[in-house]
C-alpha cells in the first residue's frame, strides 16, 4: 500500500483560466525519498500545498495513508501525517526560543507535557541542534533555522515530510547542512521524504524523481535515467549542474561514459 | 583610484569587540570587475557598505572619488551618486505606485530636472530589458519576482553610478534570469565603463565575469588576485570551506588521480576539450 | 542602530526574584500598584521605596538600568509637580511674586502625586526587568484563563504576543536594511521639518508593511500545517509550578500592601 497516492489531480487557482496542476499521478511508498523538480511556476509548490490540505484538488483524489484529503473531518489527522517545511526560514518559526518552537506542533495536538520534553529533545538531536534548546531563534543561521523547522516537524512523528524548496534562500553552507540532514533522516531513520526543489544536484540523491513543467509531470524515474535528457531539462529552465554538462559534452564528442550525476562519478569514469 | 581603503577596521559589537572588518587595505580602480566571495558573516556586506558610506568604520580612512568619506561632513550625495549599491533581494525595497516613480526616486533625490529624470528612467528600464512604454505606468507589485528585481536594479542604475555594487543579485533567480543578469552586468561593464563589484556564492558567476577576485574571511582579505590566481590556492579555499567552481573541482580531482591536466579553466566547453585532449590521448597514469 | 533596541528590558539572572513564578509576580505587582492608590501619607511611600531598593539589591539588578527605565517619565513627573504647585490652592502661602503664588497644599499634592507615579513605574519595571517576555506572556495567558468563560480569547492574545516578540527583531533588521537601500538611492531620513520627515518615511514604511503582510501570510500557513487550531485546547512544554517560595512571596506582598494602605 502506498503512503501517498495522487490520482488524476487537477487544481485551478481562483480567477485563473489555466489550471496550475493537471493530470497529476504520483505515488510515494513508505521510506522512499522522492524529489519533485521544476522551474519557478511549474506548479510544484501548489502540489506541496495540496498534500498538506492547505489546498484541495478540483478534480481527482489525494490519499494520505488511505484517507482522502476531501474528507473534511480528518483534516488534522492528515496534517499531522504530512509535515511541511517551507522555503523562507524566518516565516515558519513561531517562538522566540528554540525548544518552544519545536514544541509548538506538539502543543497543538495536545501531547502531554512530559512527552513533549522527550520528543523535543529527540528531534533536536536528530537534526544536530542539541545544545541549542534555549537559544534565541532569530540569531540562528539560515541552515540552522531550516533544521529547526525540520525538528519541529519530525517531533510530530508524521508519516512523511514534504519540503518545499527548503534550500532556496540559503547559502552553500546552509544548503549542505539541510540536504545532509534530510539524507540522514531518510537513510538512517527511514523517514519518508518528498523534496521539492529546482536544484538538480539535490534531487540526484533521491530514489525517484518527478519532473514538473507547466503544471504537468513530464518525466519520472530514477535520477540517473531522468537526468540523461540534459537538453530537455535545460529547455524547461532547470539548473543543470556543471558536472552533468561536462559529461554530456564528453559524450557528444564520442567518449563512452556511463550516466553521471556527481563529480565523484565523473572522476571515477575517467580515471 | 575610485575607491581607496586605508587600515579600515570596523567593530560592530562594542561590548564583545567583534570585528566585522579587520585592518583592510584596498584599492579599486576605474573599469574593474571585482568578485567578492566569502562565508556569510565574513564581512563582505559590511565592506561594500563602507564604499558608499552607509556604514562608517571604527577606524581607518576611506576615499571615494577623491572625497575623504571618513572626514568631516563629506559630500554624501556625491558619494552615493558615484557608488550605487544593489542589496540582496532588492525587490523588497520597491514602494511607489508605478514603476516610473520607483525608478525615478533616486534621480529625484538628486534634484534633477524633469527632463533629465525622464531620460534616466527610460535608459535604466531599457538597460534591464523592460520596455519603457509598456511598463512605466504599471504597479511594480504586479510583476513577477524576476521583473521586480530588474525594476529595483534600474532604480539604482538611474543614479548613473560609476561603481555598481551588487550583493547576491542572482539569489533565487532561475537559469534564464541569471543569464539575463550576467548579460546586463557584462554590458554595463563593457559598454558603459562602469566598475562592477559582485558579491556571490556562485563561483561560476565570479569566474566567468570578474577580472579580480577578493576572498574574505573573518573580516580580513585573505586572497586578492585574478580568478586563475585565486582559484589556484585550492588548499587555502578548502581550509575556509569555500566551494571551488564545479569545473575547477573536477579538473583538480582528475589531476589528483594523476592526469596531467590544466586546472585554470572555467567554462564547460574548454573543460570538455581539455579532458578529451588529456584523457583521450591516454596521457595519464591509472 | 535599530537592531540595538532590546525588547522589554529583561536582565538575565537567577536570583530569588527571577525564579518566582511569573503569575505570582504579576499578581504581586497588581496588588502593590493597587495599594499605591490607597496610601494616605508619605510614610507609605517611604516603605515602598525601601521595599523597591531591597528587591533591586536581591535580584542583582544594575541600579543604573533601573534609573534609565525612569528617564522617559521624568517629564511627566515634573509636569505633575508644576501643575499642582501652581494650580492647587489651599494651606499657607509659601511664596508670592506678582501673580505667581505657591501654597503649601499645592506643593504637598504635587510631590505626593509624583511619588506615586515614580513608584508605579518602579514596580512595573521591576517586573519586566526580572521576568523574560516569554514568561510574561505565559503568565498573562494563565491569569486571563478564567476570563475565557466570558469570551476573552486568552490563548489567542498570548499567541499574538509571542509572535510579536518573535518577529520584532526580524522586522527591525529588515527596516534597517530597507533604510540603507533607500539611502543608497539618495533618500534622506534625517533632515527637514516634522511633516517633511514623516513624508520621507514612506519609502521605508511601504516596503516594511508589504513584507510584514507577506510574512504573516506565510506564517499562518506554516502554523496551520503544524495543526494550530486557534482557541482549541493546547498542552504546553513548560508547566508553571507554584511552590512554597511563591506562596511566601505572595503573603509577604499582601501583608506589605495592607500595612502600607492602612498605616
Amino acid at each position: 500500500m502506498s503512503l501517498l497516492e495522487l490520482e488524476n489531480v487537477e487544481f485551478k487557482y481562483h480567477g485563473q483560466t489555466e489550471p496550475a496542476l493537471k493530470d497529476i499521478n504520483l505515488t510515494v511508498d513508505k521510506g522512499e525519498f522522492v524529489a519533485i523538480i521544476g522551474a519557478n511556476g511549474s506548479g510544484k509548490s501548489t502540489l506541496a500545498k495540496l498534500l498538506n490540505v492547505l489546498l484541495r484538488p478540483d478534480k481527482g483524489d489525494i490519499l494520505v495513508e488511505n484517507i482522502n484529503t476531501k474528507n473534511k473531518k480528518q483534516i488534522w489527522e492528515i496534517r499531522k501525517n504530512v509535515g511541511m517545511v517551507f522555503q523562507n526560514p524566518d516565516n515558519q518559526i513561531v517562538a522566540t526560543m528554540v525548544e518552544d518552537d519545536v514544541a509548538f506542533g506538539l502543543e497543538n495536538i495536545a501531547v502531554p507535557s512530559e512527552e513533549i520534553r522527550e520528543r523535543v529533545d529527540h528531534a533536536l538531536e536528530l537534526v544536530g541542534l542539541t545544545g541549542y534548546e534555549t537559544h534565541e531563534t532569530h540569531k540562528l543561521s539560515g541552515g540552522q533555522k531550516q533544521r529547526l523547522a525540520i525538528a519541529g516537524i519530525i517531533a510530530m512523528e508524521p508519516s512523511c515530510i514534504v519540503l518545499d524548496e527548503p534550500t532556496a534562500m540559503l547559502d552553500p553552507q546552509g544548503r549542505k547542512e539541510v540536504i545532509e540532514t534530510i539524507d540522514f533522516l531518510n537513510k538512517e531513520k527511514d523517514i519518508t521524504i518528498i523534496l521539492i526543489t529546482h536544484f538538480m544536484e539535490e534531487a540526484s540523491i533521491a530514489d525517484k524523481v518527478y519532473v514538473m513543467n507547466k503544471g504537468k509531470i513530464e518525466s519520472q524515474g530514477p535520477p540517473a535515467e531522468v537526468f540523461e535528457e540534459i537538453d530537455y531539462l535545460r529547455s524547461i529552465n532547470l539548473d543543470v549542474p556543471a558536472v552533468m554538462e561536462v559529461a554530456n559534452g564528453l559524450k557528444s564528442k564520442g567518449m563512452k561514459i556511463p550516466e553521471i550525476l556527481t563529480i565523484d562519478g565523473l572522476v571515477d569514469a575517467l580515471c | 583610484m575610485l575607491i581607496e581603503l586605508k587600515n579600515v577596521t570596523h567593530i560592530y559589537d562594542q561590548e564583545q569587540k567583534i570585528k566585522a572588518l579587520d585592518d583592510i587595505n584596498l584599492e579599486i580602480g576605474e573599469h574593474e570587475f571585482i568578485g567578492i566571495v566569502g562565508h556569510t558573516g565574513s564581512g563582505k556586506t559590511t565592506l561594500v557598505q563602507m564604499f558608499n558610506s552607509l556604514i562608517k568604520p571604527t577606524s581607518g580612512d576611506i576615499y571615494v572619488d577623491g572625497i575623504k568619506t571618513t572626514g568631516k561632513k563629506p559630500d554624501l550625495n556625491h558619494v552615493r551618486q558615484t557608488v550605487g549599491l544593489v542589496f540582496q533581494y532588492p525587490e523588497h525595497q520597491l514602494f511607489e505606485e508605478t514603476i516610473y516613480d520607483d525608478v525615478a526616486f533616486g534621480p529625484r533625490n538628486l534634484n534633477l530636472d524633469q527632463e533629465e529624470v525622464d531620460k534616466r528612467v527610460k535608459v535604466a528600464l531599457d538597460l534591464v530589458g523592460l520596455e519603457y512604454e509598456d511598463f512605466k505606468d504599471r504597479s511594480p507589485f504586479n510583476l513577477s519576482g524576476g521583473q521586480q528585481r530588474r525594476v529595483a536594479i534600474a532604480g539604482v542604475l538611474a543614479m548613473r553610478p560609476r561603481v555598481l555594487i551588487l550583493d547576491e543579485p542572482s539569489a533565487g533567480l532561475d537559469p534564464q534570469g541569471r543569464e539575463k543578469l550576467k548579460g546586463l552586468l557584462k554590458r554595463l561593464h563593457q559598454s558603459y565603463n562602469i566598475t562592477i563589484i559582485l558579491i556571490s556564492h556562485r563561483m561560476e558567476e565570479i569566474t566567468q565575469l570578474s577580472s579580480r577576485v577578493i576572498v574574505m574571511d573573518h573580516g580580513k582579505i585573505v586572497l586578492n588576485g585574478s580568478p586563475k590566481e585565486v582559484f589556484s590556492h585550492k588548499d587555502k579555499l578548502e581550509k575556509l570551506s569555500l566551494e571551488l567552481p564545479e569545473i575547477t573541482e573536477i579538473l583538480y580531482r582528475l589531476k589528483e588521480r594523476g592526469c596531467d591536466i590544466r586546472t585554470d579553466i572555467f567554462t564547460v566547453e574548454e573543460a570538455v576539450d581539455e579532458i578529451i585532449n588529456v584523457v583521450g590521448s591516454q596521457n595519464y597514469v591509472n | 542602530m535599530l537592531t540595538d533596541i532590546t525588547i522589554g528590558q529583561y536582565v538575565h539572572g537567577d536570583s530569588v526574584v527571577h525564579v518566582l513564578d511569573p503569575r505570582i509576580k504579576i499578581i504581586i505587582t497588581i496588588i502593590l500598584i493597587t495599594s499605591l492608590f490607597l496610601i494616605g501619607n508619605f510614610w507609605g511611600f517611604a516603605i515602598f521605596l525601601s521595599f523597591n531598593l531591597v528587591v533591586i539589591k536581591i535580584s542583582n539588578l544594575p541600579f543604573k538600568k533601573v534609573l534609565k527605565g525612569l528617564k522617559p517619565i521624568v517629564f511627566l513627573v515634573l509636569l505633575t509637580v508644576i501643575l499642582h504647585i501652581f494650580m492647587t490652592r489651599g494651606g499657607e502661602v509659601l511664596f508670592q511674586w506678582k501673580f505667581i503664588r505657591i501654597e503649601s497644599e499645592g506643593l504637598y499634592t504635587g510631590t505626593f502625586m509624583a511619588s506615586r507615579i515614580l513608584l508605579l513605574i518602579m514596580f512595573t519595571s521591576l517586573l519586566t526587568l526580572t521576568t523574560s517576555p516569554l514568561q510574561l506572556t505565559d503568565g498573562i495567558e494563565y491569569i486571563l484563563k478564567p476570563l475565557k468563560k466570558i469570551g476573552v480569547p486568552a490563548s489567542e492574545i498570548s499567541m499574538m504576543m509571542t509572535i510579536a516578540l518573535r518577529f520584532i527583531p526580524t522586522l527591525m533588521e529588515e527596516a534597517e536594511k530597507i533604510m540603507k537601500a533607500q539611502k543608497a538611492r539618495g533618500a534622506d531620513f534625517e533632515s527637514g521639518n516634522l511633516i517633511q520627515r514623516a513624508k520621507n518615511l514612506i519609502p521605508l514604511l511601504v516596503p516594511l508593511f508589504i513584507s510584514a503582510f507577506r510574512r504573516a501570510d506565510e506564517l499562518a500557513l506554516a502554523m496551520e500545517s503544524r495543526c494550530y487550531q486557534g482557541g482549541k485546547k493546547r498542552t504546553r512544554l513548560h508547566i508553571m509550578n507554584i511552590n512554597r517560595r511563591d506562596i511566601t512571596a505572595l503573603i509577604l506582598a499582601i501583608a506589605l500592601a495592607v500595612v502600607v494602605s492602612f498605616f
